[in-house]
């Protein structure tokens, strides 16, 4: 598991140099910094949010955030206005963009969240979640960063999974299937994303 | 232990990827004034942008007002959903991030000389100057509407004081009144505005003053999310049916007014005399005065090299924001705030000698139309260098769908929330 991590993170820092070497060789090429501006007006300075609902995504892995890109510009992931900004931007510009916001901080002030359900969630979390959410849902390992995460844009998110408008992988079914089984259904999704909101 | 280990390791792979990705900007140099006059969003995007970018660059921004009252949302001010005081950003913000802001209007810029001039006599030099002038308005555009006039019937098309005075005369209105708002012909700031306020007055008479009506005499025969909108004024107000709360009447069937009779509180046209409990009259519009003392701009626009924004006019001088013809952006916030980045890296580049980084532009722009009700739209936006030309990105951006559910609607009313929350620290810090 170690070795295998660090093998990634190792690639993933050769395929950074490559492309920060092909950036300074001309002037037309991709300028990350330019492309990622784009988003701050939405996403928060940095990738940070303030929230509530447009999700951070400083930190993001690029897996997940170039996945999340082109499942938005397909339309295979639902959205309100992403599919069509999606569209505005490249494969290659979005690769370059999910590099910039790998590089920077998730900020975590705090969200205001039920302190109870926050108890009770974390307690589910560590059963139903924590083995993809790794470190209290800090690590998204091609998977979203849960930690300090808007909690609207988790609810919604959540929502869409089980009305099946966004699908789901096998073993993240599974999880959502056994958590609504055997803890009360939907409602049992409440006091997981109080907990993973307040997570600073 | 493991996983701390391994966020250690996160940390410092994503601080090679930070510089490693900045590698084209390594050989910025020390040093370079820059003078941002006008400390609006995009002003102030500017000032933060520049010193964000290249913390060796001296700032000064210039701007007469403490406080600045954001445009946008001010709709939600007159429905009585928002208080005014939600819309103000102070510059505290600027100078932590070591912008040097002084609170002065600027009377003068003189490109030969590199030099700006205050009412207060100050002066200021200046390698560069970026200029986010604002709008103006055409005051005689229509006869009858002036200055004075705006106090009686108000455009509350620079938010503030005209703001809350509407919001008052609203709350004063009596129930069975009608709400008169004069729309501008294009180009003006916000362009769904308009539209968006008639549907946010309605909805405030709706619940309070439900005999009332809300009537748009328009100097254009289109507007922008019409179909949207008169969807969305279809399900809450009862557009299109007799008892509508809200008429719009087109240049085409006579909505162009031709005189304001500020005594007698009437829009005169070209038909009828419509009289109003409270008009709303927003003027036509052109560049802040700043654009035209300093030789800017052309008709009623500053002309700009799309990708850097400076000045077609005089050199070593960029002009953004809702003042500059940038063409197919929408003089919005977002626009603004999106093209001073662009600006503030062009001026960075040009500064030290360097070619200008290839521009990316994006706006995005929410509507309220009513309870838990939004739509969108937005334009993701490349550089056409043989053009000279802003191009909007084929197949992307564009309007919310006609068909979405009444959760999305809802869900882009809390998509707007954080656009707001998120742009104007962006903006101000």
């Amino acid at each position: 598991m170690i070795p295998s991590t660090i093998h990634r993170l190792l690639r993933l820092a050769a395929l950074v140099g490559a492309v920060g070497a092909a950036s300074a060789a001309g002037a037309q090429t991709i300028n990350a910094e330019m492309l990622a501006n784009t988003c701050a007006g939405c996403h928060g300075v940095n990738g940070s949010s303030k929230g509530p609902a447009t999700p951070t995504i400083a930190s993001l892995s690029t897996d997940y955030f170039v996945m999340s890109m082109k499942d938005y510009k397909s339309g295979k992931r639902p959205s309100t206005v992403m599919a069509r900004i999606a569209k505005g931007y490249s494969d290659d510009d979005i690769t370059a963009m999910a590099k910039y916001f790998q590089s920077k901080p998730f900020a975590r002030p705090g969200q205001m969240v039920d302190a109870a359900k926050a108890k009770q969630g974390k307690a589910l979390a560590k059963k139903y979640c924590e083995s993809c959410h790794e470190d209290e849902g800090r690590i998204g390992e091609g998977v979203g960063v849960l930690a300090g995460q808007m909690l609207t844009y988790m609810q919604y998110s959540t929502a869409d999974f089980v009305s099946g408008k966004r699908e789901m992988e096998k073993r993240q079914k599974a999880k959502f299937d056994a958590l609504m089984k055997e803890q009360g259904g939907f409602e049992a999704f409440d006091p997981i994303l109080h907990y993973y909101a307040g997570v600073k | 232990m493991f996983t701390i280990d391994r966020r250690k390791f996160l940390t410092l792979a994503g601080a090679s990827t930070a510089s490693l990705i900045a590698a084209p900007h390594v050989a910025r140099a020390a040093g370079g004034k820059v003078v941002v006059i006008g400390g609006g969003p995009g002003g102030a995007t500017a000032a933060r942008y520049l010193r964000r970018m290249d913390p060796t660059v001296e700032v000064t921004l210039i701007e007469a007002n403490k406080d600045y009252y954001t445009c946008f949302m001010s709709n939600e001010v007159l429905s009585g959903e928002r208080k005014l005081d939600s819309l103000r950003f102070g510059f505290d913000g600027l100078a932590k991030q070591g912008v040097k802001v002084v609170h002065d209007l600027v009377t003068g810029i003189d490109g030969a000389a590199k030099s700006v001039t205050t009412k207060g006599g100050q002066k200021f030099a200046y390698d560069r100057c970026i200029v986010a002038p604002g709008i103006d308005f055409n005051w005689s555009a229509v006869p009858g509407y002036s200055a004075e006039a705006a106090e009686k019937l108000p455009h509350a098309w620079k938010a503030g004081p005209q703001t809350t005075l509407l919001r008052q005369q609203l709350e004063a209105m009596p129930d069975g009144g009608v709400f008169v708002m004069v729309s501008p012909p294009n180009p003006y700031r916000c362009p769904p505005g308009p539209y968006e306020r008639a549907s946010l007055v309605a909805h405030y008479l709706k619940h309070h003053k439900p005999k009332s009506k809300v009537i748009i005499l328009d100097a254009k025969d289109a507007f922008p999310k019409q179909k949207l909108f008169e969807q969305a004024w279809a399900k809450f107000y009862g557009f299109g049916t007799p008892n509508s709360m809200i008429e719009w009447v087109p240049a085409a069937k006579g909505g162009k007014p031709s005189e304001i009779d500020v005594a007698g509180l009437a829009v005169k046209t070209e038909f009828d005399t419509i009289k109003g409990a409270v008009i709303n009259v927003i003027p036509a519009q052109k560049a802040g005065k700043i654009a035209f003392d300093a030789g800017l701009t052309e008709g009623n626009w500053a002309p700009v090299n799309k990708g850097t924004f400076e000045s077609k006019k005089v050199a070593g001088i960029h002009v953004l924001g809702d003042g500059a013809d940038a063409a197919v952006m929408p003089k919005s916030g977002y626009s603004a705030n999106s093209q001073a980045k662009v600006a503030a890296a062009a001026v960075l580049a040009m500064m030290k000698g360097a070619p200008p980084p290839t521009p990316a532009y994006v706006n995005t722009c929410y509507s309220i139309a009513g309870k838990d009700h939004a739509f969108s739209v937005a334009g993701v936006y490349t550089f056409d260098a043989e053009k000279n030309a802003i191009a909007e990105v084929k197949d992307a951006g564009g309007l919310s769908p006609m068909d979405a559910s009444a959760e999305d609607r809802k869900r882009e009313v809390a998509y707007a929330e954080s656009w707001f929350r998120n742009i104007t620290h962006d903006i101000w810090g």
